[in-house]
């Protein structure tokens, strides 16, 4: 939870994945990730499946490796917590140099950081090849409600315009010497909050002017024509498909 | 041959009771060039906002062609009549450039192959071809401009109605606003401060003060007399 | 507090979405009644705000700084329909397009980070308003305290959601325990800053504040600087209190009956193999303690939670008298 949510993930490239219609990723991966998510902790094998898809894809789409584990930071937290397992976890009954561990605990780490790892990896490379309103129009050829897609487009829209309105306030209140280290001292930052949304919603008011005024009625018209072909789908969906079947042999063979 | 625009005794207030519009009457013909100055304060915008009924008043009419603004005739107003607002970011709302200005015309039904064809037109009339895929709030105050411009010739207006257009320009952008507008042939009408920039473009112009109008003629005649600007809050620089 | 994948398991990352599905499908029906054709630009910008609000820190003690989270805060602000709509809509993008929280996370990440909380901060809120003073102080007041209390609804959320999907042998008290504890100073940083925001709205557009469209001019133009430090205070007590009591009240305790467990059916001995990871099982080999005072806990804290979420969406179903968005 912390800046690093806005920084856009995007890398800029010409792969075979970056052309693929948003849709087709937005769904391979949701299913790839699903198939990651109900594997069985034990079938060690098939992550190692799952983690040369990943790789391939990572290869595919001309994304720096460095780029992907630099990312792949926001897990550490989770990742922390998971090694701590072995040693919190209830009922020592493995010894491992020397130390009483958990093998209950040993197991829930290892799954934790596998679908962690694997799934964080899997958002990281299809934020990277896919550019933030076309995941929002990718969503939306998947029939998620317009209403939310359109949430969404407006929020991507004036996202950075907003963060810029709150990142002037703030430099302005710390060119007055604004300083606050303890809670009480947060006020100014509310304050300016508060008019940060006023003014935000204001300029809802005037954006929703501009869209009667270009004829909307109430429902946001339907601009997108592509038609993506079955080739674009099969070329999206064998490598889920292929997780897919290893986690259901996986499960099957367990 | 109809009026491009007839706006007759228009008289508004706000909700809270403050009055913007006391009595404004004006023609604009067609392909005319028509300036609307005045001060801070004076209505131009809650005017400008009424010319495509966004919003409407108790008093007076607005005619645009030969259909008069009302429920029944409003999505078409809105078509011939197109509002370029003051600040472009309020009007560059979707997350490409290119959707931003199917928006328009797509509400009008148009789609597909169709679609297309007027984006692009629309886009090159301003000289912005290129910017199809860009993110608005990537694109400098000039490109703005002319996309918040292109968004509106979409929906092939006959009536254009400009907010400060000039406004936040550097003067390599102004030059390229005024050679674009001049040559867009349906009638214009420029809200504006930059008084050169309306004896440049525009034939005839209007002073509105106090909610209405207060003085109607030759750009070159309204301009040159020092003392009528003066009692405006204006000034030839 | 956006987990990754894996972290709970299968089943409960399914029946979570299930619950979030359905409620938003609810939110979105009200919100669209709610604020009619404005709704879509109105909320998307509100989305924006809320997302970059998350974005920027606030101080907490000696330098270190905390996040908002906003649900409680979208919930005051906008209703808790738009509000919940809002906050979710800021999680589910927040997934797919930066990485931030597990894909088949979605379901709890969105269901304890944006329903919850303003559901139930809702709730909360609604529940202060009546006990505070009328007017102003008393919009600010419950704020804080209602922005407080969302915090740790979801925090325990969180902890009740681990009962049921745990993928480690972690027992229930102690992540209710921790998880309650660690969200208090979370929760007070939260009330704070969202009833000093609210109180920035209502001075300069106090019609954009959905909680106080009660309020009429005169109650709108108290002044409210010395009672708002007291409530200020109130809510950092009365945070503190809750979480303090809560926790404790998890962490210790006498043995607990293991066979409560099984008796009651609270394990399905069915369970797929491999498909979760035999967490109760585990939890009655390694012998743990507190296990019937944990599932009471649970039970209680899920109960006020689920009639705190429901209330918030029972009352805001109710027609009311002043709309925002006309």
């Amino acid at each position: 939870m912390g800046v690093g949510h806005a920084h856009a993930l995007y890398v800029h490239e010409h792969s075979i994945i970056h052309r693929l219609p948003p849709e087709t990723k937005v769904l391979g991966v949701l299913l790839f990730v699903a198939a990651i998510a109900v594997t069985p902790r034990e079938a060690i094998w098939a992550f190692a499946i799952y983690a040369a898809i990943e790789v391939v894809v990572v290869i595919s789409a001309r994304v720096p490796f460095t780029f992907v584990l630099s990312r792949l930071l926001t897990v550490v937290p989770f990742v922390l917590f998971a090694l701590f397992l072995p040693m919190i976890g209830e009922g020592k009954d493995v010894v491992f140099v020397g130390i009483p561990l958990s093998s209950e605990g040993v197991w829930s780490m290892w799954n934790i950081l596998a679908k962690s790892v694997l799934g964080a990896t899997a958002s990281i490379l299809l934020a990277a090849s896919t550019e933030v309103p076309d995941i929002v129009r990718g969503f939306g050829r998947l029939r998620v409600p317009a209403v939310i897609t359109g949430i969404a487009s407006f929020m991507i829209r004036y996202l950075e315009v907003i963060a810029g309105e709150l990142t002037r306030m703030r430099t302005a209140m710390v060119a007055r010497g604004y300083d606050p280290r303890w809670l009480s001292q947060a006020r100014p930052i509310a304050s300016s909050a508060g008019t940060l949304f006023v003014r935000s919603y204001e300029r809802g008011e005037r954006v929703y002017d501009a869209m009667l005024s270009r004829g909307y009625t109430g429902e946001m018209p339907a601009i997108d024509s592509h038609t993506t072909s079955a080739g674009e789908w099969a070329v999206a969906l064998f490598l889920p498909l292929v997780a897919i079947g290893t986690a259901v042999t996986a499960f099957v063979t367990l | 041959m109809s009026n491009a625009l007839t706006a007759t005794d228009l008289h508004y207030a706000y909700p809270d009771g403050q009055v913007a519009l006391t009595g404004v009457s004006f023609t604009v013909s067609p392909g005319e060039r028509l300036a609307l100055l005045g001060p801070n304060g004076a209505g131009k915008t809650t005017l400008a906002h009424h010319l495509n009924g966004i919003r409407r008043g108790n008093r007076g009419w607005v005619e645009v062609g030969d259909l008069r603004l009302d429920d029944g005739t409003v999505a078409e107003i809105r078509r011939r009549v197109g509002l370029v607002f003051q600040n472009a970011d309020d009007q560059l709302f979707m997350p490409t450039v290119g959707q931003d200005v199917a928006f328009g015309p797509a509400n009008l039904g148009i789609a597909g192959e169709h679609l297309e064809k007027v984006v692009t037109e629309a886009l090159a009339a301003v000289g912005a071809e290129e910017l199809v895929p860009r993110v608005p709030h990537h694109l400098s105050g000039g490109e703005r401009r002319k996309v918040a411009l292109a968004t509106v010739l979409a929906m092939e207006p006959s009536v254009l109605v400009l907010d400060e257009p000039t406004s936040g320009l550097d003067p390599a952008g102004r030059r390229e606003l005024i050679e674009v507008l001049e040559t867009l042939p349906m009638a214009q009408l420029v809200i504006t401060h930059d008084l050169p920039f309306a004896l440049e473009l525009c034939d005839r112009t209007l002073i509105m003060d106090g909610g209405r109008i207060v003085a109607d003629g030759e750009t070159a005649e309204i301009l040159g007399d020092e003392a009528l600007l003066k009692m405006h809050r204006l000034e030839m620089p | 507090m956006h987990a990754p994948d894996g972290f709970l398991t299968a089943g409960t990352a399914m029946a979570t979405g299930a619950i979030s599905v359905s409620t938003v499908t609810i939110a979105l029906k009200q919100a669209k009644g709610q604020m009619t054709e404005k709704m879509v630009p109105l909320a998307g910008i509100a989305a924006a705000f809320v997302f970059a609000a998350q974005m920027f820190n606030f101080p907490v003690a000696a330098g270190t700084t905390g996040h908002l989270l906003g649900g409680a805060l979208a919930a005051i602000l906008l209703g808790p329909h738009v509000g919940a709509l809002v906050v979710t809509v800021v999680v589910v993008v927040q997934a797919l397009a930066f990485a931030d929280g597990g894909l088949t996370a979605l379901g709890y990440n969105v269901l304890n980070m944006a329903i919850i909380p303003a559901y139930g901060g809702y709730a909360a809120y609604s529940g202060f308003r009546r006990i505070l003073p009328q007017g102003r102080r008393g919009v600010v007041g419950a704020t804080g305290l209602a922005a407080g209390v969302s915090v740790i609804f979801s925090a325990a959320a969180f902890a009740i959601q681990w009962l049921f999907g745990a993928t480690a042998p972690v027992p229930f008290d102690t992540v209710f325990g921790a998880m309650v504890g660690v969200h208090t100073m979370i929760g007070i940083g939260e009330g704070v800053i969202s009833a000093l925001t609210v109180g920035a709205v209502l001075s300069a557009r106090p019609d954009l504040v959905f909680g106080a469209s009660d309020l009429d001019r005169a109650q709108l133009e108290e002044s409210d600087r010395a009672p708002l430090r007291v409530f200020v205070i109130a809510s950092v007590l009365v945070t503190m209190l809750l979480a303090t009591v809560v926790s404790q009240f998890a962490v210790d305790g006498p043995d607990g009956l293991e066979a409560v467990a099984e008796d009651t059916g609270f394990i399905s001995s069915g369970q797929e193999h491999g498909l979760t990871d035999s967490i109760f099982a585990d939890y009655a080999t390694t012998g743990i303690n507190n296990e019937g005072l944990s599932l009471a806990i649970a039970g209680a804290a899920g109960t006020i939670i689920t009639l705190a979420v429901g209330y918030g969406l029972f009352k805001a179903l109710r027609p009311r008298g002043k709309v925002l968005g006309h």
